[in-house]
Order: structure tokens, then sequence, then C-alpha cells
């Protein structure tokens, strides 16, 4: 094949669409356009108490503050006081109900930031303390849930755990995880004529906001346009979060006539936004001598805050990983959401597919120091596959299974055998530092859980000088999305990239999107922009045939030309003919993911178009004396199918790793016993730094990867997938304590592994070990 | 009150930076107005990003260049937490500076494209600028360098393995900037003289040096910047409530955060005698206003050994602000200068008016935020003992992440020998009290003692009696006490079997 001489089709690996804008401050996000004339600006009043009835709110000295324009409560909220996305059940300015400290009560619009900020502290405000719900613990039970518990089950699990030949029961809580995306929220909203309103926000969600801010304000959809060129990361922190601010804001535009922009300072925004679910798992599982899973049942119980949000799919999500790789025979997995008086969790990458991924790893891991066997032989054992065992507990079968091929060439590439040796001699002859090693799989599935959400739409626009305007309905948040949709349409038209301009999503452009979020924004709007440019070259090329005469199939794109029969047109050239000829040149796709089904009632069906999959081998060390850890080396091996582009991909599959790794590790969120948060900036909250990158990193995308599916160009998301890859740093971690007691000794390791809890795990595993008679592995009990 | 009598003139007022070649001039601005605010509310120079408002994460990041002998020296500070006023007679270069008028990119930022080094960005022009700064610094640099100046930089993107490799070649990349008037393009160059760009900066520079005092009025807000002792001294005398303000890394918070007034501000950075630090027979002196990363260059060369505590302090643009004197004068529980400097003896000069008298640093922490000072007295110095042949000196930082975090617990220990036995030995810990305190029943237990397991067993027991740890969201009180004990059996494994292993960070580029 020869290669295409133009530039930056599908599979090249060009640089991001605002990389050159990004290095240069050039780059506009939403706190960098120049304000319109007049422009407020608005802070937010909050609470302090967990859950209170207000029994007085005396806004008087906001009011009287320096600068002050307008204060805004519940009362000036002139349609539907809510910003919950699916449940009504989150107000924009709480009335008189308090669900977490943290929670908006007012606005205040003044003539700066500054002065907005200052007064926003000056409101007297008096509570009635209620009794709150804080903990997962407490939530379970008092039986407090935001929304039902869920049960997914085949077979008989606790009849065949009853059967089983070995049987190990244990819990894992894994720690929440905030965002820190490096730009806060922040939108600017704009009153136009006749009641309609622009608002300029950093968002997943444009549709979203759209809506909520055209209910608050007692609107229609099409009064309200949302604009969002770009965010300074989102991560899922601006898939609903974004919503509450921009609605505050709108109320306050509409109460003030004027622009009002809301801006919230970092301490503020960890406070009040969601974060990841912490989840305090339980398991109880049956196995074979060498190791199979016989049966199992999984509890999951979720910190879901003070509202629904969307906890309900997040947790679906959960069970839907609860398998990861590996069959599950007799299984039942229960899902409990809990309401407690804290901040409302919300979607983060992977959305609650970590935290049942990982306890099914924790499972495997548990097995297998049981039986004395290394972790990787006893995850083999469990993959799925052969007779009878591709079905997953929703009962959708694993079609595209390429684990074990997969795992193969990563266990030879990353050394995982000579290693494991090393390492036990190592940990044998050093007293303080434990070295441990950890190969884990992922399998995602790919899709909205919700199904109607698998939808997307695009508009390109073919301009008579030959340049091309692409618009779609996802936003970029980083992800190198604009990109990518823009060689996908390159490479429909074979032209190059450059000739291409991605435009601010816009929902006046594409209607009725779907967030980006669930790793979709490539597979979906791709497919609905090559839907669009396909539509646009079957003009082109009909138009051409005719006005040519020749066959349409003698038509082609190449080259950043059209063949024509025998003659060579430019491209330029030919839309330029076309639009004297009067041919549209414009066209909207529109693409809906095949497939896909899934029953809410039975919960089974195929929710995901297909899995993405990946493998990660970690090495630590460990200091038992303070407990602190180092990531020493990992090797990854991604399956990205057939990369639209493989320096963008790589980006996510590093960038998410160590995203995973900082969850696991050194992010740990802290709330006092009154039930508010104190890691609310960085000063408190550790996301990891360049130091922490592992010394040696060894990161490649699978170079048979090819999408079983038609997705597009046979390529697979990545968005999410690579975050789980880090389960291998909190299971190498668990290795190296383990070393402390030969692995007799049941490691009581949660997440995140800080050094706190490292070394608590270290005492446990320590102390554990002296009272064992020499040999003898400790009977199994819940740890 | 005659304020700027030195020169026999008066000099201009205003704040004077150089931007871009050009002299500016800020009157009539709030002191307590942040570089950050300035440039993104004032000017509408939006390149520079806020994303904390609190030293943090970074994205903040701008280039000071000041006078250096016959050079310039470029140093980040984070522009978040820094009053404009305190940039007086410097040169703001931001990342909007860097790109060259024809249109070419800086090497920094070619090498961080090319490199995919930027995701959603917003971090990236933080990135560009300590980059920057170490472009013009330093030689190419290796990656635990690399680490090291970035360690004040959050990316939540990428995973930081492309903006290392962006790190490491930017030196490679040819400058093809056909205009580059102030030399921003050219790497640095080890040891030779200043090129033309830099002679023209450095004129630029020279042309907005102050030998008064600035003061900037703004409403009831007051701001002096005094050039000399004596200047500081009388205005300390006149303005007894006023703040003492040295890089602000603290005190840029009580604006940002907690959205204080601060009505008089006294302004130390630019007095000369206090940028000073002087090596006497027994001493090492270093003055109120040495930023921590100057004081550090010299404590590292004295004490090799406290290298990793100084390389997991802060961050590069916190330690070219902040001053090593303000760590110890904020006091703080957690501030971890003050365990490894108790644990040597050093001291501090307090003065006041024209008198001065000498503290032992130990006693002047009397309380949580109570200190042994009284109304007009500031801190002149600090006298760190110089290195004792057979003195033996560790300090361990413990913390959730190994950069740019506050300590759950910081050890030192400061230990003599005789035969075996403990002659001497002094230890303190951070974290562990109200304020750094000495672990005075250990120390007492240890003393006289064969320097052995048993007597390392029997003293830590003592450390019960010592302290009586917090809980919050550093770490727990049982994690606290567990680790003082933890970290005095390193100190003492380290003594006594020198071959084990007892650092993580040892391992790193030694995988098996």
């Amino acid at each position: 094949m020869t290669q295409p001489s133009f530039r930056g089709g599908v599979g090249t690996p060009m640089k991001h669409d605002s990389a050159h804008l990004h290095v240069s401050g050039e780059a506009t996000y939403t706190d960098d356009i120049l304000e319109p004339r007049g422009t407020l600006y608005a802070a937010l009043g909050r609470s302090t108490r967990p859950h209170a009835r207000i029994k007085r709110l005396d806004l008087t000295p906001v009011l009287a503050a320096p600068g002050v324009v307008a204060v805004a409560t519940a009362a000036d909220v002139p349609g539907e006081n809510n910003c919950g996305p699916l449940v009504a059940d989150e107000p924009i300015f709480t009335d008189d109900l308090v669900q977490f400290a943290g929670q908006v009560i007012f606005g205040v619009a003044a003539r700066s930031m500054e002065e907005a900020r200052r007064a926003a502290r000056l409101a007297v405000i008096e509570y009635e303390d209620l009794p709150p719900v804080l903990t997962i613990e407490e939530a379970l039970a008092q039986q407090s849930y935001v929304l039902p518990t869920r049960v997914m089950q085949r077979g008989n699990a606790r009849e065949q755990l009853a059967q089983a030949p070995h049987r190990l029961q244990g819990t894992l809580a894994l720690g929440g995880q905030d965002h820190f995306y490096l730009e806060g929220q922040v939108s600017l909203v704009t009153p136009l004529e006749d009641g309609t309103v622009k608002v300029q926000t950093s968002t997943q969600n444009p549709t979203e906001v759209q809506h909520l801010v055209a209910h608050a304000l007692g609107r229609s959809a099409h009064d309200v346009l949302v604009e969002c060129r770009r965010m300074g990361g989102g991560f899922g922190g601006k898939e609903t979060q974004c919503s509450p601010f921009a609605c505050a804001a709108a109320v306050l535009a509409h109460k003030t006539g004027r622009p009002v922009k809301i801006r919230l300072d970092r301490d503020d925004d960890m406070v009040m936004t969601g974060k990841r679910h912490d989840f305090r798992n339980r398991y109880d599982v049956g196995f074979d001598d060498r190791g199979r899973i016989l049966a199992i049942e999984i509890e999951l119980a979720s910190r879901c805050g003070w509202s629904a949000d969307l906890s309900g799919s997040i947790n679906d999500r959960a069970m839907f990983h609860s398998d990861n790789c590996y069959y599950l025979d007799h299984v039942t997995i229960t899902s409990h959401r809990c309401k407690t008086n804290t901040v409302s969790n919300t979607a983060f990458r992977g959305f609650g597919g970590p935290q049942g991924m990982i306890t099914i790893e924790q499972v495997v891991d548990e097995i297998a120091r049981y039986l004395g066997k290394d972790p990787l032989e006893v995850r083999k054992l469990n993959f799925y596959g052969g007779p009878g065992r591709d079905l997953t507990p929703y009962q959708m079968p694993v079609e595209d299974f390429i684990m074990p091929e997969l795992i193969t060439e990563l266990e030879t590439t990353a050394d995982y055998h000579r290693r494991r040796q090393a390492i036990e001699a190592f940990n044998a002859r050093s007293p303080v530092l434990k070295k441990g090693l950890a190969l884990t799989p992922v399998k995602f599935g790919i899709s909205f859980t919700a199904t109607h959400l698998n939808q997307a739409g695009a508009l390109v626009h073919l301009y008579n000088d030959g340049s091309v305007l692409l618009n779609h309905g996802g936003t970029e948040m980083g992800q190198g999305l604009f990109m990518k949709v823009a060689q996908v349409v390159a490479e429909e038209f074979q032209i190059d990239v450059d000739r291409i301009r991605v435009t601010a999503t816009d929902t006046s452009k594409v209607p009725n999107t779907s967030a980006t979020a669930a790793s979709s924004g490539a597979d979906m709007n791709g497919k609905a922009a090559q839907a669009a440019a396909q539509i646009l070259k079957d003009r082109l090329v009909a138009f051409a045939a005719s006005h040519f005469n020749v066959a349409a199939a003698d038509v082609r794109f190449t080259d950043n030309q059209v063949l024509v029969g025998e003659q060579r047109l430019g491209f330029t050239e030919l839309v330029n003919l076309a639009y004297h000829q009067r041919i549209s040149l414009s066209a909207a796709g529109y693409y809906r993911t095949p497939k896909i089904h899934y029953d809410q009632q039975t919960l089974t069906g195929r929710p995901f178009y297909y899995f993405a999959y990946g493998a990660a081998v970690s090495e630590v060390v460990i200091d038992t004396l303070a407990g602190e850890s180092k990531v020493l080396r990992v090797d990854i091996l991604h399956d990205a199918g057939s990369s639209l582009n493989p320096a963008i991909d790589m980006g996510q599959i590093e960038g998410g790793f160590v995203q995973g790794m900082g969850w696991l590790t050194t992010e740990e969120l802290w709330w006092n016993p009154a039930g508010e948060l104190k890691t609310h900036a960085p000063s408190t909250y550790k996301i990891p730094v360049a130091g922490d990158l592992p010394p040696v990193f060894n990161a490649r995308i699978w170079q048979k990867g090819r999408n079983r599916e038609e997705s597009i160009f046979r390529s697979k998301a990545v968005g999410e997938p690579p975050f789980m890859l880090a389960n291998s740093v909190f299971l190498a971690i668990k290795d190296a304590i383990a070393s402390l007691a030969d692995g007799r000794v049941r490691v009581p390791l949660n997440a995140p592994a800080t050094a706190e809890e490292i070394l608590r795990a270290v005492d446990a595993v320590k102390d554990a070990a002296g009272a064992l008679p020499a040999g003898r592995n400790r009977e199994a009990e819940p740890v | 009150m005659e304020l700027s009598g030195q020169t026999g003139h008066p000099e201009p007022d205003g704040i004077r930076f150089i931007l871009d070649g050009e002299v500016v001039t800020v009157r009539d601005c709030p002191p307590t107005t942040t570089v950050l605010n300035y440039l993104r509310e004032h000017v509408h120079r939006t390149g520079t990003k806020e994303g904390c408002a609190e030293g943090d994460c970074g994205a903040c990041t701008v280039v000071l260049a000041e006078l250096d002998g016959d050079r310039v020296r470029y140093r980040p500070i984070n522009a978040c937490i820094r009053f404009l006023p305190t940039i007086d007679g410097k040169a703001l270069i931001t990342v909007e500076s860097l790109k060259a008028a024809d249109g070419t990119y800086h090497p920094v930022q070619q090498a961080m494209m090319d490199c995919h080094a930027s995701q959603c960005g917003f971090c990236t022009p933080g990135f560009v600028m300590s980059l920057f700064a170490l472009y013009k610094s330093e030689l190419p640099p290796d990656r635990a360098r690399v680490s090291e100046v970035l360690s004040g930089n959050l990316c939540r993107c990428t995973g930081y393995r492309p903006i290392i490799d962006a790190a490491q070649k930017m030196h490679a990349y040819p400058s093809h900037a056909t205009t580059d008037p102030l030399g921003l393009h050219a790497p640095f160059n080890a040891g030779g003289v200043a090129g033309e760009g830099e002679q023209r900066l450095r004129q630029l520079l020279l042309g907005i040096q102050r030998h008064s005092t600035l003061s900037q009025q703004a409403g009831a807000f007051q701001y002096y910047a005094p050039a000399t002792v004596a200047a500081l001294s009388s205005l300390v005398a006149a303005h007894p409530d006023a703040y003492l303000l040295a890089g602000g890394t603290d005190i840029g918070l009580w604006v940002t955060k907690q959205h204080r007034d601060l009505p008089t501000i006294i302004y130390l950075g630019n007095v000369a005698e206090l940028g000073q630090m002087t090596r006497s027979a027994t001493h090492l002196e270093v003055s109120a206003a040495v930023p921590l990363s100057d004081a550090f260059t010299e404590l590292a060369a004295l004490y090799p050994e406290l290298n990793d505590l100084l390389s997991r302090f802060a961050s590069p643009p916190i330690r070219n602000s902040g001053t090593l004197v303000g760590n110890i004068a904020n006091g703080s529980p957690i501030g971890d200068s003050m365990p490894a400097l108790i644990a040597l003896g050093a001291s501090i000069i307090l003065r006041n008016g024209e008198s001065r008298r000498e503290l032992p640093l130990d006693e002047f922490y009397l309380a949580y935020q109570k200190k042994a000072w009284g109304p007009g007295e500031w801190i002149e110095k600090v006298r760190i003992p110089l290195p004792v042949a057979g003195r033996i000196l560790r300090s361990y930082k413990i913390s959730k992440r190994f950069d740019q975090d506050i300590s759950a617990v910081c050890g030192a220990y400061c230990l003599t020998l005789d035969n075996g036995q403990v002659q001497d030995i002094r230890i303190c810990y951070g974290g562990m009290a109200a304020t750094s305190k000495r672990a005075m029943h250990t120390e007492a237990a240890l003393k006289g003692q064969p320097w052995r397991q048993e007597t390392i067993d029997a003293a830590s027991i003592q450390l019960e009696s010592d302290y009586t740890p917090l809980t919050d969201m550093r770490a727990g009180s049982d994690y606290r006490r567990r680790v003082a004990k933890n970290l005095l059996q390193r100190f003492f494994l380290e003594t006594a079997a020198p071959d084990v292993p007892t650092s993580v960070l040892s391992l790193v580029g030694e995988p098996s």
C-alpha cells in the first residue's frame, strides 16, 4: 500500500489540535473570555453543617457589602429550582433543608470577584442541626439509600459456596477521588434579547446545561445557547457538576439583567462538587484446589452522598465490572447506593468500573495467596473462555476476549517470571525495604449503559474556498477528541487535516447531544462526522459524475484531489464548482451505536458494544518503617483497537494510569467528624507529580489491536480503560506487604494505600505472622 | 517621615518592572494585588492561569528575572500568591513573552508540542515557564533534576512522561527566531558572559533599580519596601502593627483564601543586607530575606545528608519566594526546617530597633503559634552551626507524597558518639505537637547509653511521654506515634548497619 500524500489521516500521530495554543497561553478557556461590558461576578453562600434546617437566613449584611449588586435565593428562581440531572432532587439554592456541608444556600453578584467572595461570607445563618449520616456503614445500618438496591444473579451462589472445597470472605474499602481538573468550575451567562441567554461554560455536557438552565429560567431549550470551546480538564467532573453553577449564574443574570460570571475558588470547588464514589465491598468466594472460582457473592456499597446524580448508572457499571476478565459461574452481585450527608458523588473516569474491577482482582489475589500460587496463574485459570465460560453475569457473551494473547505478550516483554524471582531474592536480604510485583488485566465495557445516550450528531460545512468546518456534539477536555474526529473527516475527504477547523461545541449547531463521557467521544462523534462527510462526498460524487459525465464509481477522493474519470481536480476546485452549480455543501451526520440493548428490570442484555482490554505489570518498593512506597517500574500493553491517533491514545494510556495510581496511593479524601471535607486544596489533597512517574515506564499500544465490531475505523475507546491498569500498583503493594510473612498471612490493605495505610497493614501482617506457628497458614477469615 | 533620602533625590513612585522589554509603572494599586490578578484582570493577559490560588499547582508560574552580578538570573515563582509591589525592580516574563515576534515558538514550547506534552493545556503555561527558567539557568538536565524542577507543577492529564521528555530535549532545539531582543531563546550559557539580549535586559533592569524605600498607598492600605536595615528598623518602629512580608508564601494565602485586609505591609525583600549569607568559623548565618532556594544550596553543601529532606521541601517556585527565616518566623508545627535546625542547635537573632539578642531556636516556640518575641522584634537572621567531625545528622520527612507536600511527621537527629556511647543527642520532631519540639525524655534515655538496639528499644518508649500527636487530614495520631518511633529506629539502622537500604527513593533506577 502506498502512503497517502495528505496530512493527518486516520492512524497518524497528529498533535493535539490546540497544542500550539496551549504552549503559548493563547488557548481561550471560559475564564479567559473577555467579559461583556457590565459583567458581574458571582459567589455562593454555602452551608457549614452536614444536615440541618435553616432557622434564619439574613442576607442584609451581604447586600450591604461593598460592590454587591444583588443576591439570589430559592425564591428568585423564576422556573424550576432544580439542577439534578436525572432525579429532581438538587435545588440550585436550597430552601430550608441543608443536606451536606457545602450546599448552596444563596448567590451574590458583585462588581468584582473579590467583593462577591467577601460578601458571601457575611450572611447570618442559623441552623437547627439534624443527625447526619456520614459513612457507608452508618447508611447501611439505617438503610439510607438514594436509589433502590440492585441484585444481579446467576445460578445459586449461596448454595454453591457452602459446597465449595475452599471458601474465603473479605472486605475491601476504596476511597473516593477528587477530579482535580486544573481549571475549576466556571460559567459566564449573558442575557440576550427576548429572554434568551448564552452560557459559556466549562462542561462535558452542554445539552444538559442547556436544559437545566432553561428549566431554571422557566424557558424552553431553544432560548438557551450553551457553548464550550475547551475545558481545562474534565474526567467526569464536568458531566453534571458544572450545571449547578451555570444555573446559579443564570438566575443572577436573570435577576440583574447583566452578564454574570461565576468561577469557583479551588477550595469551594473541592468542597462543593462531587467526586469518585468511595466503596466498601464484601465478598464471599468458593473455589477449587487449583483456584478456579466456583461461586461468589459480592456486595458493593457506595457512598453516593446527598442526591442521586448519576449514582444509579455508576453503581450499575460497578456491578458490570465485578467480573473483569473472569468467568463467574454461580454469582450474586448486590449493589447498595448509600445516601449520606456528604457531597453528591458523581462521574469520574471509569464511572464505578474501577471500584468493581479492583474488588474481583482482590478476590483472585486472595485465592492465589491462600493456595500459595502466583496470582497470575490463578488469574489465567479464571479467564473467560472455554466451553460454557463466555457469559458475563449480565448474560452478555464475551466475544472479543483477546486477553490470553495480550497477557502472554506482556508477560514476556515485562520479564515477569524472572523479576518475580529476583524480587523474592531481594526481599530475603532486605529487612526494611520490601518489593512487590503484580500483573493485572483490564476488560472495560464500551457504551453508555443508559442505551438512549448512545447517539451523536455532527455538522460539516464545506466552504467554497475548500476549507472545512467541523462541529460535533463532543466536547474537548484535553483528550484530543477534536483532532481525532478531524482526522476521520480528513480521511473521508483524503485532504490535509489542517484544512479542517473544529469549532466550539454549541447546542445551537448540534442538538440533543450526549455528554462526552463513557469513553465514547471519538467512537460516536467520529461516526457522526464520518456520516456527515459521506453525505457530502456522495453529493459531490453524484455532481461530478453528472457534470463530467462519468460513472459515479469513477469519482475518487485522493491526495487532496478528486479523480473524475481521467481528470484530476483539486478538492477546492471541485467544491467551488459544486457551489456554483448550487449543490448544498453542508450536512448533518448522525450515528447510533448498533447492537446494544439492556433490560433495567432483569439486569440482563448487551449494555456494551464491545470491550476494551489492557494489562499492566507494576513493581513497587515499600518502606516497612514509615509505610512510604515507590513505583519502580511499570509495563503496559493496551488495546486501542486500530488506533485513530497513537500519540493521543498513548497520552490517554499513560495519563489514565498515573491518575489511577494516584487514586490508589496518595489521593486521600478526609472528612472530619463534623462531616466537613478537610482535604480541599492541593496543599492537602495530593495528586501525582512528575517525580511520581514510575522511573521505568514502558507503555505500548497493542500492535495487533483491531476492533471486531465496526467501530470508527476499527479503533477502540481509550479514555477510561487505562485508568484501571493502575490496579497493578495496589496489588503490587499488597504483594510487598505479604512478603513480610512469606504470603502466609492475609494482607488487610485498603485503598488508598497511603504511607499510613501501608504501615497499618505491615504491622497487622507482622503481628499475625508473629502469632503463627512456623510454616502454617492462618485460618481464612474475614479481614 | 523621610523614606527616600539615601540618594538625595526622590525616586519615582509607583511599582516599576520590565515586561516584554518595556518599563511598566503601576500606581494606586492595592498592595496585596497578586501578580496573577494584575495579569489576568488588570491587563487581560490571560495565558497565566489560576489553578489553586495557594502556590501548590503551578498553573500560575511566571518567571522573574533579576540582576545577579553581571548576569541576569531567572527564577520561577507562583504569581497567584506574589504581591505585585514585590516585583519592583525585576523583569516579569510570562508565557506570552516567549513566542518570538516572527511567530517562532520558543524551544521549550516547540519541544512541548513535539512531545505531545499538553492535553487539556490548562497547566501547560506553568510548565512552560518552569522549564523556561531551567532552560535559561542550567545545562540539559537529567531526569531527577527535571522532576525536582517540576515538583510545583501539577498536570492531571498527561502522567508527565511527555513533559519530562520535552524538558530533556528542549536544549537540543536550535533557535530560529529572527528577533529575540532579550535573548529569551538563547539557552543557558555555562560560565560564559551574558549574550546581547541578556545584556539588554540587564541594562533595562539597571534602569529601574531603587535605592530608597518604595512606598505605596491605596486607600487605607500602605506598603513599604525599604532598601536598608536602618530604614526597615525605623519603619517597624513607626508601624508596630505592620505585617513583615518576606516571601509571602503564607501571607499570600491570607489574602487569596481568607480575604483578610493587611493595612500595613513592610517588605523585607529589597533590603540588600537581609539578602546575605555569611559563614563564620562556627556558623552559617542566613539573613531574613534569603530565599529558601539559596539557603538550601548552602545548607546542602554543608550537610549533604540533608539532601533528601531539602529536595522534599516545597517546590522551586515556593523556594524562590519563601525564605528560611520566614519558615522559622511562621513557626508552623509542620514547618520542615525547624526539626533539623533545632537538632543542630541553631539560634536566631532577634532585632528590635538597634538592639539584638540571640535565642536558641528551640526556646523560640512556646505553644501553638506563640513565640518568645516581644513587640517590635523581628528575626534578622538564623545562625546554623557548621558541621563537626563525628557528629551524625539525619532528618526524615514523611508525607503522603514525596514532593511538595506537608509533613505528617518530620524527625531530625543529631548524634555524637564516644566509644560507642551516646555522648550527646538532640532529637526534634515536627508534626507531633503544637510546635516543632525536642524529645527531651527520649534524649535523656539515650544519653550516656551504648548505641545499640536495646537502648533504642528502651528509649523509644519515652517518645510516648514526649508527644501526644493529633489526628488530622495528614495522618492519624497512632500513625504519627508509630512513625516517630520507627524513624528513630531508621536513624539507628543507618548508623549501625549502613549497608541496609532504608530509603525507597534509593531504589529508583533499580527495578528487579
